[in-house]
């Protein structure tokens, strides 16, 4: 696709897209536009069937990405996203199910979702808005807060060290793990490519402003703002190892392709199980 | 054993095993689930049948994921089930209201044991039954089905299904430990295709679908992943669409719909059981095991020339208050004996509404009533003038 050609361009992702309900919610500003624009895109160039894509968020500003997507899309609870799009993909496998959510949603409360679903290596891909904050709520502090920002619930500072998600994601067993910043659109939407055309379980981060909020307590009360910060502060380092990946808050944040492994998936070993089934019924 | 895998003739089988037979025998072919006692050997028998008759079992992280699964998995078309006891009942209720907004069909079974917290995790309790009726928050009606024996748990399983499907919601099957865990005939007959309810589906592709547009019935027609519909559904408050609206007009539409596609079909929805009701003055309502001691005391008590019947709820929820209300202007007393502190009395006694006595018989959990109890009771309200 080229950029200039902005007609092509914009029918390119207008198929996609639920244009009856825009104007959207986000701020402007925000980087979950960004984002999802990227992501459309990928849709696209990675030439998928479009009937056969699901969408599912949970709760935030990014939870929100399932409403505007023309696709089978599903808004369901805070946290919940993976699950949900776990029985989704169990139940069709031919479908390619995308999680898209916030940091909060997936981390905190879905924590533990994300790190089983890793774990399984289920045919799923998941993009994370990393926002550091609970944007939807009002920016109080999150599981990727970096120690010592402000939040609307950390007045003096975070006190509570954050996760690096390519570790944690990496340590639970995920095939393909990326971080992108809003300001590498492109890198990120041949990464989407890349994640939605493999079996596995894949995992994005994108580090993305929330200037109504997280951005204007800490210094960065512009979307610019923090593109100015990603510009100075990013480092590409594809392959980097997870203990490079911490994100803090003023040193470089790392990003690029950190894990791309093939083995076995959720998938392949259900086959296996359905094959030994294959026995008479025990009484 | 006929090709289709699902097992029919007679089988001696406990109340557990039977709940999975009969959800396989409905055309289950999905469970997500996590191990807790009493409600265990469903899980393990769904986890040896689903793979035999081409389903997917799957073992969650926990029973929050277990309930999102399965509404994941209805969404794709597939019918789906879980099944839990107290402690997993309270962590799904989130997700049990998703499934109440999007309109999902599914079956959830709680195998009841004594609380609160981890109480008496291998004896029974029937102490969730409010709960199933208001756990999850917001304003909703919900169906709820209470098995009296194994039979009943292969038999209410495929009500479950079908109820689920047609009126599009999850349903609750309210079973106990005793029930869960006790051996008896079990008869499986062969389950025909005209004895099972699918949803009703929009044509695939069919262009302009909305997806909460009803065609006059209160039950919309559900789209399923992957069909090239390209839908959006949400938990927010919404339209024909499916899109949010963030008005108390649409938030008044929407929770219209869905109580009145329960209340409106109360009659369809409930199941009663009548024992020895004839000229009956002082009824027993009572369900699950409890029923079956209750029948016995009933029967007891017309041995001694007391005019005692038993009403047996196996429909819980929606209550069957338009019978009760019936009753009450005829009988003198409605006795209650329910395995918790007082739960469905008060349904009983709102719907008695002072034209009968109604008196509960409760027990904290952990074994069954003794007949001798409930016979107490029914020869208190006897002596009533
Ligand atoms: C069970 C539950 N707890 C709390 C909330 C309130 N809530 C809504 S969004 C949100 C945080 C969202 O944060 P994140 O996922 O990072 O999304 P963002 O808004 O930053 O994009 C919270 C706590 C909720 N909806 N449900
Ligand atoms: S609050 Fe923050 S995350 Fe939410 S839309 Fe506004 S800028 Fe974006
Ligand atoms: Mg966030």
């Amino acid at each position: 696709m080229q950029i200039d050609d902005v007609t092509s361009y914009e029918r390119s992702i207008a198929k996609y897209l639920r244009q009856d309900r825009l104007p959207h919610i986000w701020c402007a500003g925000c980087g979950i536009g960004p984002v999802l624009n990227c992501f459309l895109r990928a849709i696209d160039s990675a030439e998928l069937n479009p009937d056969l894509v699901s969408v599912v968020s949970g709760i935030g500003c990014s939870g929100r990405v399932a409403g505007y997507v023309k696709l089978d899309s599903f808004h369901t609870t805070h946290g919940r996203a993976i699950p949900f799009a776990t029985g989704l993909k169990l139940a069709n496998p031919q479908l390619k199910t995308v999680v898209f959510s916030g940091d909060g949603d997936l981390v905190a409360i879905g924590g533990n979702h994300l790190i089983h679903a890793a774990r399984r290596n289920i045919d799923m891909t998941v993009i994370c808005i990393n926002n550091f904050t609970y944007g939807m709520t009002g920016g109080q502090v999150g599981p990727t807060a970096p120690l010592d920002v402000r939040t609307a619930t950390t007045p003096y500072g975070n006190f509570e060290p954050p996760f690096n998600l390519p570790w944690l994601l990496h340590a639970s067993g995920a095939s393909y793990i990326a971080r992108w910043t809003v300001l590498h659109l492109h890198q990120l939407e041949l990464t989407i490519v890349e994640a939605l055309r493999r079996p596995g379980f894949s995992f994005i981060e994108v580090i993305s402003p929330c200037p109504a909020i997280y951005g204007r307590m800490n210094k960065e009360p512009e979307g610019l703002d923090s593109l100015r910060n990603y510009i100075k502060r990013s480092v590409i380092k594809h392959g980097a190892g997870p203990r490079e990946t911490a994100i803090d808050h003023k040193g470089p944040i790392v990003v690029g392709k950190f894990l791309d492994i093939d083995q076995p998936t959720l998938q392949d070993h259900l086959i296996g199980v359905a094959a030994k089934a294959k026995k008479p019924v025990k009484k | 054993m006929p090709d289709n895998g699902c097992l029919t003739g007679e089988f001696f089988m406990n109340g557990d095993n039977a709940c999975a037979e009969g959800a396989i025998s409905a055309g289950c072919r999905f469970f997500a689930g996590y191990p807790i006692t009493p409600a265990t050997e469903i899980a393990e028998r769904m986890s040896r049948r689903l793979p035999v008759v081409g389903g997917t079992y799957i073992q969650m992280e926990d029973e929050i994921a277990s309930m999102a699964a399965i509404l994941g998995a209805s969404w794709a078309g597939v019918k789906a089930m879980t099944s839990t006891s107290g402690p997993g009942f309270s962590l799904m209720m989130e997700n049990i209201g998703l499934g109440i907004m999007l309109e999902t069909p599914c079956v959830v079974v709680n195998i009841q044991r004594a609380g609160p917290s981890t109480g008496l995790p291998t004896l029974i309790g029937q102490q969730d039954i409010m709960q199933a009726r208001w756990g999850s928050h917001g304003s909703y009606e919900i169906i709820a089905l209470s098995p009296d024996s194994p039979q009943q748990m292969f038999d209410l399983t495929i009500k479950a299904f079908n109820l689920s499907e047609k009126y599009r919601l999850p349903v609750l099957i309210m079973s106990d430990e005793v029930v869960g865990h006790m051996s008896e005939k079990v008869v499986m007959p062969e389950i025909r295709t005209e004895d099972l309810f699918y949803r009703e589906m929009p044509q695939k592709g069919a262009a302009g679908y909305l997806p909460y547009k009803t065609n006059g019935s209160l039950v919309p027609p559900m789209a399923i992943a992957g069909q090239g519909h390209h839908f959006h559904v949400t938990g927010l408050t919404h339209d024909e669409r499916g899109y949010p609206v963030m008005t108390s007009r649409a938030q008044d539409q929407l929770i219209t719909r869905l109580v009145d596609k329960i209340r409106l079909n109360a009659d369809d929805i409930i199941m009663c059981n009548d024992y020895m009701m004839e000229g009956a003055e002082i009824v027993v309502v009572a369900y699950g095991i409890t029923a079956r001691i209750a029948q016995f005391a009933v029967k007891q008590a017309r041995e001694q020339g007391i005019k005692a019947g038993c009403l047996q709820l196996v429909t819980l929820w929606p209550f069957a208050e338009r019978r009760i209300g019936q009753l009450a202007s005829q009988v003198k007393a409605f006795v209650v004996p329910e395995i918790n502190r007082g739960q469905i009395v008060y349904e009983v006694e709102r719907c008695a509404c002072g034209r009968a006595r109604t008196l509960l018989v409760p027990h904290s959990g952990g074994e069954v009533h003794k007949p001798a109890i409930i016979s107490a009771a029914i020869r208190e309200c006897h002596a009533d003038r």
